[in-house]
């Protein structure tokens, strides 16, 4: 372990900016660092990211370690992993840091049996053991019903962290560092998993990530049309609309709504549950929630035991006169 | 065309959230005897990825699963769905591990078996939530792969996957053999029939130990095990609810409002 050192962030990029969970991945590895009395290293590797390394020092990094080749234009795994694995192979950091994106838990994992290290995906909290200064990973397990805190001996120690789990830190543009360019050195022959076509959906109003008022329904809001009346209600609150895992399999919603252990994660200020009975692989994702309000018919529905507040009874009765009485108090 | 799925025996994920225990002590997430185990979710939709080649232009599908006390009526569910045959990894040796040994023996078995084209894995099996072995066992077998698959078509000796994304999907063209993990966006994995059940129950697995497919006892278990997993608990939830009542639906809705806007909710 003596020959690694520093903490290693992999950073992502989202439209033109460095994306939300690398800097506080930056903000956590910051701390780490600090406690190991090493340096924060990022790297970003794509197309042309040089201009993201200042940000990087902004928000926490000592060094920072960019790739650009026109290979790496757009994300595909077989060059993201080489070029990744290079400058770990390099720098040999004693810690590995990944956001849990769709990016990062394609990612960690090749790249973690690559170099023959284990890696702990969707982590929730790292920490120092402060005897044997390995890395404690704690992760939600079993679709939430428990968490468990893994360590690893092998390095670099790996993990991938779920979105919104740490706090960046504020930017600070006076903030000193050193950018260092690493040679991809790749050969187009390298991709064997070729990315022939990449399609966004568009999201109209507020990104489900970013609102502060989500409104998602489940199973028991029965079909597309349902969704129309949590549309209008996430309408007047300037919210988004999400839902559970059943709506989106069945078409009513596109799978873009899914909230959960395998959907988005959030952390909105109010988030309303409709239809929802709270299984853990669904809370998991919004445990982030400051408050959660429940319309459900079922008393002993699983969301009562996480809500603050709730309503028993149909949600066909009780949404329209709550949209209703939420508009009149929205106009006062 | 063959194909391999990988589908592991996990207690069920689906049970009421209060029935879940933890063994602090022993490190192990129980359920009440009664709720049965189950295949992991993600690998039945593994199992329907493989099943789609297979009505389409035909192949063979075998089924492998790793573990301790596997259960006939669950690990054979893959063969009541429609796949031809079933290989049980079944040893003591094969319990204490992790990822890297999980992916080190199935790896290795897929190389016994010979001559695969597609090797499928559920993108996350749903006790541990890591969804690392699919990408393990194409790292070792030194394959291409893809993630999060909703849609796979061969044609030509290549595989058209499309790839689930944060904000829509992703056409990725590869190259045969290769492993692809495979997510729910895929849709609902068939109901096995009266005849498939029947099938299923007249088929005897073939198991294998680690000396059949050649795995030393140093990449097993604790021996070869890269993880240590040192505490498992189960976080306490202050769960206080207040019930909004009313004298119909209409006015507790009303009241509901009330409240949060007192408590500067909305
Ligand atoms: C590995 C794995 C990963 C998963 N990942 C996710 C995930 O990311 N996100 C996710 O959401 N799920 C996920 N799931 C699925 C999850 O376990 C649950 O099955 C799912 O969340 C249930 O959705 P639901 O609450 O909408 O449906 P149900 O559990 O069927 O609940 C419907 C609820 O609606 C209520 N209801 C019905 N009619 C009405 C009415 N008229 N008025 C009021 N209430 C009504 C019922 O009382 C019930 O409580 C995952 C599962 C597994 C195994
Ligand atoms: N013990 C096992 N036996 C068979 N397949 C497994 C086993 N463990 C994991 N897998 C496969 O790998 C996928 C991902 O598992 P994991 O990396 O543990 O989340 C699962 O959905 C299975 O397809």
């Amino acid at each position: 372990m003596s020959e690694y050192s520093g903490v290693m962030i992999f950073g992502e990029a989202k439209e033109g900016k460095l994306a939300a969970v690398t800097t506080e991945l930056l903000g956590c590895g910051r701390r780490l660092a600090g406690d190991l009395g090493q340096e924060l290293h990022c790297l970003l590797v794509g197309g042309d990211v040089g201009s993201l390394a200042q940000e990087a020092i902004a928000f926490g990094a000592d060094k920072v370690y960019v790739v650009s080749d026109p290979l790496l234009e757009a994300y595909q795994a077989d060059a993201y992993v080489l070029a990744a694995e290079k400058v770990a192979r390099q720098v040999m950091p004693q810690i590995l840091l990944v956001g849990q994106t769709s990016i990062g838990r394609d990612l960690a994992p090749r790249l973690a049996f690559r170099l023959g290290t284990a890696l702990t995906t969707d982590c929730v909290e790292l920490a120092l053991d402060p005897t044997s200064k390995l890395l404690l990973k704690t992760k939600p397990v079993y679709g939430g019903n428990a968490q468990a805190v893994f360590t690893s001996e092998a390095c670099p120690q790996m993990a991938t962290v779920r979105a919104k789990a740490m706090s960046p830190l504020e930017r600070d543009d006076s903030r000193q560092g050193e950018v260092i360019t690493v040679e991809a050195g790749l050969e187009p022959s390298s991709i064997r998993a070729e990315l022939v076509e990449r399609v966004a959906e568009e999201v109209e109003g507020v990104r489900l990530e970013d609102a502060e008022v989500v409104i998602c329904g489940g199973r028991g809001i029965g079909g597309a049309e349902g969704f129309r009346q949590l549309e209008e209600l996430a309408g007047i609150l300037k919210g988004a609309v999400g839902a559970s895992r059943p709506p989106c399999d069945n078409g009513w919603v596109p799978s873009g709504y899914q909230v959960g252990l395998t959907g988005k994660i959030i952390a909105p200020d109010f988030y309303l549950a409709i239809g929802i009975s709270g299984a853990s692989q669904h809370m998991t994702g919004c445990s982030g929630a400051k408050t959660v309000v429940a319309i459900n018919k079922d008393p002993e529905a699983n969301i009562f035991r996480e809500a603050s507040y709730g309503v028993v009874g149909d949600w066909k009765k009780i949404l329209p006169a709550l949209t209703a009485k939420i508009k009149e108090l929205m106009a006062d | 065309m063959n194909m391999v799925v990988c589908c592991k025996q996990v207690i069920d994920p689906e049970a009421p959230p209060a029935s879940f225990r933890v063994d602090a002590a022993k490190k192990t997430v129980t359920l009440p005897p009664s709720i049965s185990p189950v295949i992991d979710p993600y690998a039945e939709y593994a199992v329907e990825a493989a099943l789609r080649i297979k009505d389409a232009q035909g192949g063979k599908i075998t089924a492998i699963s790793l573990g301790t006390g596997l259960l006939p009526d669950v690990v054979k569910k893959p063969l009541s769905m429609g796949a031809d045959e079933l290989i049980l990894l079944e040893d003591e040796a094969f319990g204490t591990g992790d990822s890297w040994t999980t992916a080190y023996a199935l790896a290795m078995a897929i190389k016994r078996l010979g001559d695969c084209d597609l090797i499928f894995c559920g993108r996350q099996a749903s006790d541990w939530d890591a969804g690392q072995v699919g990408l393990g066992i194409a790292e070792i077998l030194g394959l291409p792969s893809v993630t999060l698959a909703r849609k796979v078509e061969v044609a030509d000796g290549k595989a058209r996957v499309e790839r689930v994304t944060d904000d829509g999907y992703e056409v990725i063209s590869l190259s045969l053999p290769a492993v692809i993990t495979v997510s729910n966006e895929l849709g609902e994995p068939r109901y096995p029939t009266i005849k498939g059940i029947m099938a299923a129950k007249k088929k005897e697995p073939t198991v294998w130990k680690p000396a059949d497919i050649r795995v030393e006892p140093a990449q097993l278990g604790e021996a070869g095990r890269r993880a240590e997993l040192v505490k498992l608990f189960q976080p306490v939830r202050e769960g206080s609810c207040e019930i909004v009542d009313g004298e119909t639906p209409e006015e507790a809705a009303a009241s509901l409002a009330l409240k949060l806007r007192e408590a500067k909710i909305l």
